[in-house]
């Protein structure tokens, strides 16, 4: 068969992913994880002095969740189930890192766990780096400081 | 597909590709996997089935070779060989420079050719060990293969605990190894046919669906087999294709049938057999221990129960490297097929 055809053909026949299963799953997981984060900006809203302070606060109390969860084997159980509800809060992200750093400690300390825990972290950050500078340029001209 | 081929001298040969063996035999065989693939559909037909992944260690890659040697030892014991009565180890796995296998080959100390074809590794392993003792080079050659779920993971794809869903074209690496005793003589099946595959690149780059990616090359190897031997499908009993899973398995049934063939209840697919749908394996399983534990604990005992005479296994591997894909090259293929008689 002529290799344009078969790849039409295997175009044609892939299984249909349950699109209405997926984004339903993604936004339970996704919202219940927003939700215990909305929980938890709120007990320390009622401690901390400053909204900065309660929100610093909570994200690191969802990356600790996040890595926990991971290292007791049970957050990629839950992306299985959710799929992006899991991947986009940062519990998703802290998951990137510490299931690396998790993957690699066994070739040592530095040249392993400290070199390979950003290997799927590591474009996030330098992309929302990047995100970052071009919006802050266009703000910082929008505002008129360079005049 | 007919290229002009000068006809065939040598006094094996069988039409283009194929070779025909007069006396080898699986004069012992094992099946070794790990507690998740113990799970699945064929509990019942492995030797040994751990009860840890991890095999007690420390890595997922010294737990590959846990497996990998004691399906040797289970065969030889089977055939009540001693490694030091075995002339050649012939063996492969999936991982960087076939660490798994040149470890086990050094406790062996048996001399070693390490073996590449991916999945279809095993398949090559028994081509090649036969044309050995049917040759008249050795006495016995002991074949073996493995992967590991883990350890394939984190060369092909991810860390073990990342957010990823897997897609139901994805397939799971089996975690297990399969070994096999050739001899002339032996009580297992005679090894009679072996139609050597060719790389087949169709163009496909998507990893994550490897099935459609091996279809053809299982497909023209089958083809070939036929045409070069005169066989029909009717002459077998199973007709047993290594990994392709449910997606792979599809393609390959339209493609031969697109080519006139018709398969009927004959195909079975290892990598459909090996995990139940609760399991969550995606299209199937995969790997070179797929092939391996299914034709050495599946297909050679239901041989020996007398339920199939006469089987074609047809193995196959997905031959891209993890930067081949990342550099967008298309997935290379291949499917080598032996012949198991009773």
């Amino acid at each position: 068969m002529d290799p344009k055809r078969y790849r039409q053909l295997v175009r044609e026949r892939l299984p249909k992913p349950d699109l209405a299963r997926g984004v339903t799953r993604a936004f339970v997981l996704g919202g219940t994880i927003a939700l215990l984060g909305q929980v938890v900006y709120d007990i320390f809203r009622a401690m901390e002095p400053t909204q900065g302070e309660a929100v610093a606060a909570t994200l690191a109390t969802l990356i600790l969740i996040g890595g926990v969860l991971t290292a007791l084997g049970v957050y990629d159980n839950l992306a299985e189930w959710g799929g992006a509800g899991a991947a986009v809060p940062i519990t998703g992200f802290a998951n990137t890192i510490v299931s690396a750093a998790m993957d690699f400690r066994r070739e040592g300390i530095v040249l392993g766990l400290a070199s390979k825990m950003f290997v799927i972290a590591g474009p996030v950050i330098v992309f929302a780096t990047v995100v970052g500078l071009i919006v802050g340029l266009a703000k910082a001209i929008y505002l008129g400081l360079f005049a | 597909m007919s290229a002009t081929i000068t006809p065939a001298t040598a006094a094996k040969r069988v039409g283009n590709f194929t070779v025909a063996f007069d006396q080898v035999r699986i004069a012992g065989r094992a099946a070794v996997v790990g507690p998740h693939e113990g799970k699945g559909n064929l509990t019942a037909y492995f030797d040994h089935i751990a009860a840890d992944p991890m095999w007690g260690e420390s890595s997922a890659e010294r737990a590959e070779r846990h497996y990998l040697r004691t399906a040797c030892r289970l065969a030889l014991e089977a055939a009540g060989v001693r490694p030091e009565d075995v002339n050649y180890f012939l063996a492969g796995d999936l991982l960087n420079q076939l660490i798994t296998s040149n470890f086990v080959a050094h406790s062996l100390g048996i001399p070693f050719y390490g073996l590449f074809n991916a999945c279809a590794t095993i398949a090559e392993g028994l081509a090649l060990g036969a044309a050995l003792v049917d040759g008249g080079f050795a006495d016995r050659v002991l074949v073996g293969a493995s992967s590991h779920y883990q350890t394939a993971e984190r060369q092909y794809r991810y860390p073990i605990e990342l957010n990823v869903q897997r897609k139901p074209t994805n397939h799971w690496t089996t975690t297990g190894a399969g070994a096999a005793l050739l001899a002339r003589d032996g009580a297992g099946p005679r090894l009679t046919l072996h139609t050597a595959g060719r790389v087949i690149d169709y163009g496909l780059k998507d990893v994550n669906d490897m099935g459609s990616a091996m279809a053809p090359a299982a497909a023209d190897t089958l083809l070939r087999h036929l045409a070069d031997t005169g066989r029909h499908v009717g002459d077998y009993d199973l007709i047993l294709t290594g990994d392709l899973g449910r997606q792979g398995s599809k393609m390959f049934r339209m493609l031969v049938k697109e080519a006139g063939i018709t398969l009927g209840g004959k195909h079975k697919d290892g990598g459909v057999m090996m995990f139940k749908p609760e399991q969550q394996a995606g299209a199937g399983a995969s790997g070179a221990a797929c092939s391996a534990t299914v034709i050495f604990g599946y297909a050679i005992k239901e041989m020996e129960r007398g339920r199939y005479r006469r089987v074609l296994c047809l193995p196959t591997g997905s031959l891209h490297s993890p930067l081949s894909y990342q550099q967008g090259e298309s997935i290379p293929t291949i499917s080598h097929a032996v012949v198991l008689e009773w």
